[in-house]
C-alpha cells in the first residue's frame, strides 16, 4: 500500500536528470523536479564548479573550515573532504571552532564538532573568548544584557576566528556562508547604509591582502537545499538557535527573503548579483584601511573594534564602542570591582597580542 | 489515521524537545480525507506548546519551514492541500537558525 500511496502522490512523474527514479525535491534554482540520488550529484558538482571557476584554492594548502556544528558549516566539512578526495584538489582540511562560552548552546553544538571530527576523520582547533578575550559571552550578557550582546560575539568572533586559523597555520579560512545569508547581508548593509562592506559581502572571497584571505563555497548555495542535503544524508549536525540572539535585527532580513523565496527562488540570487554590482562612486570618501595601535591588526581607526569594545568591558564601560562616545585609547587597567569577574585574573598580554581582523560579514 | 511526525532543526523544542512523534489524528468528518492543511491546524493545537509562530504564518508553515511526506518535498505532492494516507512519515525542518 505505501508503495501505491508514493507513486500515486507523483503523479507519474520521474527525475528530469536520470528520467527513471521518482523525484524527491524541486531545485528551487531550476524548478527541476529530481531524485535524491541526482540532487546529491548536481548539489555537490555544483559547489565544485563555483570552487574551480573562482579559483578558490591551490593544490597544497591548508583550509581551515570554520565550524559551528550547525547544518551549514558540517555540510560545508563534509562536501569539501568529498570533493578534495574526489577531484584531487590536494588540500590538508582543518576544522576550526570558536567557543564563545554560552552554556546549553555553544558547549552542545562542541560536541557536534568532536563527533564530526572523528566522523569526517579533520584535526580539528577550538579557539575561546576565554582564552583570547578573558571574557566568555555568559558573562558579557551579565554585563551588557540582551542588547548590544550580538555586536561584541560577532567582532570577538571574526577576530577568533582569524587567530585560530593562524594558530592552524591556514592558507585560508572558508565559512558555510550560504546563499540566503549573503542576500541577507546585502539587504542589511543597504538598510544601514554601510557602503563599505555593501559590495565587499557579496565577494566570493575577501581579505585576500590580509594574512588570512576568507571565502564562501556555498555563495550561490540554497539554504533550503543544504537542509535538505543535511537531511537525506542524515548529517550529525546541532540545530539550535542561540539563546542570546532572539533580539537580533538580523532576523527581519532573513523572514523578509525566505517570503521572497516562496514567490519568487530567483530572487535570492537576483539579490546577490545586485550586491555584487554595487558600484561607489568614485567621490565617495571610504573608511582607509590602517592597523591596531595596540595588537597590530587591520582596522580603520586607531584601535580596532575589538580593541575597543574589550577596554570597555575591562574598565567596566562597556557602552564603549557601542555608543558614540570617543574611546579613551591609554588601555589602562581594569576594575577589580567588576561584578562579573568573579575574582578571576586576566593578564595583560592578551590585549597586547590580539590581532584584530576587519569587521566585514 | 496513524501518523509519524518528525520536528527537526530546532522545531522540537516546540513541541517538548521530542523529535518523533507517533500520532493518531482523524479527519474532520469520516468521509473526509486528511488533508496538509487540516493536519497543520492539528500539529499547532496538540502539539505545539510554545511559540506557535516559529512554526506558522498564516494558515501554513512559516517560510523558512521544509516539510517533507515520504522524504519528498511537500511541493511536489500538493502543499497544503495534499491528501495525506495511513502511515505517512511526515517531516519539518526548521531552517530559521544559524549553521
Amino acid at each position: 500500500m505505501e508503495e501505491g500511496t508514493a507513486s500515486k502522490r507523483a503523479a507519474g512523474r520521474f527525475c528530469s536528470i536520470c528520467t527513471q527514479r521518482k523525484p524527491a525535491l524541486r531545485r528551487p534554482k531550476t524548478l527541476e523536479q529530481i531524485c535524491r540520488e541526482c540532487f546529491y550529484a548536481v548539489f555537490e558538482e555544483e559547489i565544485h564548479n563555483v570552487i574551480i571557476k573562482n579559483h578558490l584554492f591551490k593544490a597544497g594548502e591548508r583550509i581551515a573550515v570554520g565550524a559551528s556544528g550547525g547544518k551549514d558549516s558540517t555540510v560545508l566539512a563534509y562536501v569539501l573532504s568529498e570533493l578534495n578526495r574526489r577531484h584531487g584538489y590536494g588540500l590538508d582540511l582543518f576544522l576550526l571552532s570558536v567557543d564563545e562560552g554560552i552554556t546549553g548552546y555553544r558547549d552542545d553544538s562542541l560536541e557536534t564538532v568532536k563527533r564530526n571530527e572523528i566522523q569526517y576523520g579533520l584535526p580539528l582547533k577550538i579557539v575561546s573568548y576565554m582564552d583570547l578575550y578573558g571574557w566568555t559571552m555568559d558573562e558579557i550578557v551579565k554585563v551588557i544584557g540582551l542588547k548590544n550582546n550580538c555586536t561584541f560575539c560577532g567582532v570577538f568572533r571574526r577576530q577568533a576566528l582569524d587567530r585560530g586559523a593562524a594558530f592552524l597555520k591556514a592558507d585560508k579560512l572558508v565559512t558555510g556562508h550560504n546563499a540566503d545569508d549573503i542576500a541577507e547581508t546585502v539587504l542589511l548593509n543597504i538598510l544601514r547604509g554601510d557602503i563599505a562592506r555593501l559590495s565587499r559581502c557579496a565577494y566570493i572571497m575577501t581579505g585576500e591582502d590580509g594574512p588570512i584571505p576568507r571565502c564562501k563555497p556555498f555563495k550561490y548555495t540554497y539554504e533550503k537545499e543544504i537542509d535538505k542535503y543535511a537531511y537525506f544524508k542524515k548529517l550529525d549536525y546541532f540545530s539550535t538557535e542561540c539563546i542570546y540572539s532572539p533580539n537580533a535585527y538580523r532576523g527581519f532580513a532573513r523572514e523578509f527573503i525566505k517570503d521572497l523565496e516562496r514567490i519568487r527562488p530567483q530572487a535570492i540570487l537576483d539579490i546577490i548579483r545586485s550586491g555584487e554590482n554595487f558600484r561607489i562612486s568614485t567621490t565617495t570618501r571610504m573608511p582607509e584601511q590602517g592597523i591596531c595601535e595596540r595588537c597590530g591588526y587591520i582596522s580603520s581607526q586607531k584601535l580596532c573594534k575589538a580593541c575597543v569594545l574589550l577596554e570597555g568591558l575591562n574598565r567596566g564601560l562597556p557602552k564603549l564602542g557601542i555608543s558614540r562616545i570617543k574611546a579613551g585609547n591609554d588601555g589602562s587597567g581594569r576594575p577589580d570591582e567588576e561584578p562579573t569577574r568573579r575574582g578571576r585574573e586576566v593578564e595583560r598580554p592578551i590585549l597586547e597580542s590580539k590581532p584584530c581582523g576587519t569587521l566585514d560579514f | 489515521m496513524h501518523l509519524t511526525l518528525e520536528f527537526g532543526g530546532g522545531l522540537d523544542l516546540l513541541c517538548q524537545s521530542v523529535k518523533i512523534h507517533q500520532v493518531d489524528v482523524a479527519p474532520k468528518d469520516e468521509n473526509a480525507k486528511l488533508t496538509m492543511r487540516d493536519l497543520l491546524a492539528w500539529v499547532r493545537s496538540s502539539l505545539i506548546k510554545e511559540r506557535p509562530e516559529m512554526f506558522m504564518k498564516g494558515d501554513t508553515v512559516r517560510p523558512g519551514v521544509l516539510v517533507l511526506v515520504n522524504d519528498c518535498d511537500w511541493e511536489l505532492c500538493g502543499g497544503i492541500d495534499m491528501e495525506l494516507e495511513e502511515k505517512d512519515v511526515v517531516v519539518f525542518i526548521s531552517t530559521l537558525h544559524g549553521g
